[in-house]
């Protein structure tokens, strides 16, 4: 019984994490049909700035609490300032090319980004451990959790739920439908298509940052630390079906159970069980769980 | 994990002939044409996950031995400048990008840019799919940091050497260290990373255990993949079978991230966690790690360096230069250095010509030379690897600085399979097998 409460749990909070990263991921995606490869340097960005700014904060000897609202920080100061620099400097030149030529951009733009990332950093390791510890633990049975754990559930769900309403519940997530559906046509009605654009992908990549920025007290940020998340962050959306929200939410879900469940019962089959469950959705639904039918335009 | 290949672009090639050219005109006059420099190619981590913990510290020690070495003032044995009187000359190379591209830039280093010897590799990989290169290119080479035993207990090579001990011993150690200190150890588990390194590491630390403890209990073995990141689902795992003893072989990043995720979680207090590389974490997780930790830093290096002349001036030169104490690595680089150096200047046989490729592989097989970690015997693989004895001690934070408590030293007999004896037969065999 522990054990199962235990695969829950872990399985909850690995989702939570792959969830906030592939959140990002997603809505580039579905707005902007860009399959972002450097969504993994970006999440690196994120650890990075997150490290420094917290890591000043705590050195500078202000209270250790406002380590967390520094982490936070970070990932928007990287969403605000690297988000817009790429869309409108490099992005906005590429619109309306094939998606392929897109991907093989972004992954020039991963090696970039990782490059620059060893420029200013080093490849020195970084840490910034004290808000992991901060909150304390709680007992679960034979096995304590930190609370920061706990919070990263939180954010996952804020997250979700923000990016629910914002979608569907304000003008700005309404006229962002129209652009997914047709852009041509909403340039035609009057929407400022390449402002979604820019919001869009500056959104995207905060959420990227966040993920990086919420992981850097539980690792030693390094370089290269992007390169594992962008093939967990593939798996899970394309699980759920490319550009859907809920898919990205329900394929991180699956992806953390069944890696979970691994590790618990058979963790010799652990590195490939994800690849497995992927392999096993698209063969039964090879555009993913959620990918609604969509017209062709002939 | 996905390894970007880094070739010099364009402007590189038009660069490289012109810096050449440059090179060859900055000769100084009076350097004799007929007494070229020796020259090394270096190939470790520049990039990627195992620069910061290995790579760097490696390429620092290889960089104040050459100037030292070139200036005559390594103390001990090594007095005479460069190798044998002949300057000595290093390229560096970057060991990222996977062993293919590691073959090729083998390839590059022997033949075109024709280096006299290269010394590097820290990935197991790296140096099994070296090897045979070497032995085909006739280029002397010294492996300075990888572990896996099996270059040369299923393999036989002229050309290729090295100068630390294989990783059975770190394993083989371990075992012996866990049965004397914590002798009520029943439970044991693992968490290794999910290649090579962690699976012969985890296989020989296991085998050694139930050797010398007949009925202990694996609760789990863990195997997440390389650079993983996230232990949590592990650490339950592993807390949940309430082991007395988790052994890990991590490294770099991952040991790291380990320590953090489950130092909070109290797993390494219920526990004692045995890190067989956990020298490499404790330069900046000082403070993280719990009382009574076992350490290892693969052989008497880092803090359980002996307090010999060549450690202590070790040690500062490169703290002079770097703040932090050289780290297991660098001894590993200190130590293939001084060794292409002992065999080079034996090879002399006293005399000032340079000596054969042929006569520096004859001085080098089977030779006892002396290093910062103490004196190292190329005992095993026909005279081509190295055997040294191995530390383990296990950690305690005194007045926020971390020390070692129950510290015992293993003779390099004790812990390394006798020559023609393959590590896991001998550790099957109950440490006995002779041939």
């Amino acid at each position: 019984m522990s054990t199962i409460l235990a695969v829950l749990v872990d399985g909850v909070i690995y989702a939570s994490w792959l969830f906030i990263i592939a959140a990002g991921l997603t809505i580039v995606y579905g707005v902007m049909r860009i399959l972002n490869m450097a969504h993994g340097s970006l999440y690196a960005l994120g650890a990075y700035a997150a490290a420094s700014l917290a890591g000043a904060w705590l050195r500078a000897g202000f209270a250790p609490v406002g380590s967390y609202a520094m982490l936070v920080a970070a990932a928007v100061v990287v969403g605000l300032v690297v988000g817009p620099l790429i869309e409108r400097g490099l992005l906005r030149h590429l619109y309306g090319r094939d998606e392929v030529v897109l991907v093989l951009v972004t992954y020039a733009l991963f090696l970039i980004l990782e490059d620059a990332v060893k420029l200013v950093w080093g490849v020195e390791s970084y840490f910034i451990t004290e808000p992991y510890g901060l909150l304390g633990t709680v007992e679960l049975g034979p096995l304590s959790y930190p609370v920061y754990s706990g919070a990263l559930v939180v954010a996952a769900l804020v997250v979700g739920v923000a990016l629910r309403f914002g979608i569907y519940g304000t003008r700005y997530g309404k006229l962002l439908i129209a652009v997914i559906h047709d852009r041509e046509v909403s340039a035609a009605l009057g929407i400022n298509v390449n402002r979604v654009y820019l919001v869009t992908f500056a959104l995207g990549t905060t959420l990227a940052a966040l993920g990086g920025a919420l992981t850097a007290p539980t690792v030693s940020v390094v370089p290269g630390m992007g390169v594992e998340v962008i093939v967990l962050a593939f798996a899970v959306v394309v699980i759920g079906g490319l550009g859907s929200m809920p898919g990205a939410a329900l394929g991180a879900l699956i992806v953390g159970l069944v890696r979970s469940a691994a590790v618990h019962f058979f963790p010799q089959v652990e590195l490939f069980s994800i690849y497995l469950v992927m392999a096993l959705v698209l063969a039964f639904r090879p555009r993913g769980l959620f990918v609604a039918a969509e017209a062709r335009k002939i | 994990m996905t390894i970007r290949d880094r070739r010099p672009g364009s402007a590189a090639l038009v660069l490289f002939p012109l810096v050449a050219l440059l090179a060859l005109a900055a000769v100084p006059p009076g350097a004799r044409a007929d007494e070229p420099k020796f020259r090394i190619g270096v190939v470790t981590f520049l990039s990627g996950a195992a620069a910061g913990p290995f790579g760097v510290p490696a390429r620092n020690a290889a960089e104040v031995l050459v100037e030292a070495i070139n200036a005559g003032k390594v103390p001990g044995p090594y007095a005479k400048p460069g190798f044998g009187g002949r300057q000595v000359e290093v390229v560096f190379l970057d060991e990222a990008g996977g062993t293919t591209k590691q073959v090729s830039e083998f390839r590059d280093l022997v033949q075109r840019q024709k280096v006299d010897a290269v010394i590097g590799y820290i990935s197991s990989g790296d140096c099994l799919a070296v090897a045979p290169v070497a032995e085909e290119l006739k280029a002397l080479t010294v492996f300075f940091d990888c572990g896996t035993p099996r270059i040369f207990e299923d393999a036989s090579y002229k050309y290729v050497f090295r100068a630390s001990s294989h990783a059975a011993m770190d394993n083989i150690a371990a075992a012996f260290y866990v049965t004397e200190i914590l002798p009520g150890a029943k439970k044991i588990a693992g968490i290794n990373q999910n290649y090579a390194w962690g699976q012969d590491s985890w296989t020989d630390f296991e085998t050694s255990m139930k050797v010398l403890k007949p009925g202990v209990e694996v609760t789990t073995s863990q195997m997440p993949k390389l650079l993983a990141g996230q232990y949590g689902a592990e650490i339950s795992a592993l807390m949940a079978g309430s082991p007395d003893v988790i052994h890990s072989s991590f490294w770099g990043g991952d040991l790291d991230a380990f320590v953090l995720q489950a130092v909070p979680r109290g797993a390494l207090k219920k526990s004692t966690a045995v890190l067989t590389c956990g020298e490499t974490a404790t330069h900046k997780l000082a403070g993280q790690i719990p009382d009574g930790t076992v350490i290892g830093a693969r052989g008497p290096h880092g803090a359980y360096a002996p307090d010999v002349e060549l450690n202590r001036w070790f040690r500062a030169v490169y703290q002079d230069r770097f703040v932090l104490y050289p780290n297991y690595p660098a001894y590993h680089m200190a130590q293939a250095f001084l060794g292409l150096k002992a065999a080079y200047e034996k090879a002399q046989g006293g005399g000032a010509a340079a000596p054969t490729l042929d006569q520096i592989i004859a001085a080098f097989q089977g030779l006892t030379f002396e290093t910062p970690s103490g004196t190292i015997r190329m005992a095993l693989g026909k005279g081509h690897q190295a055997v040294e004895g191995t530390v383990y001690g296990q950690a305690k934070t005194v007045d926020g600085k971390l020390t070692y408590v129950n510290v015992r030293q293993y003779p390099a007999d004790k812990v390394n399979p006798p020559e023609g004896v393959k590590s896991a037969d001998w550790i099957k065999s109950g440490f006995k097998a002779t041939k």
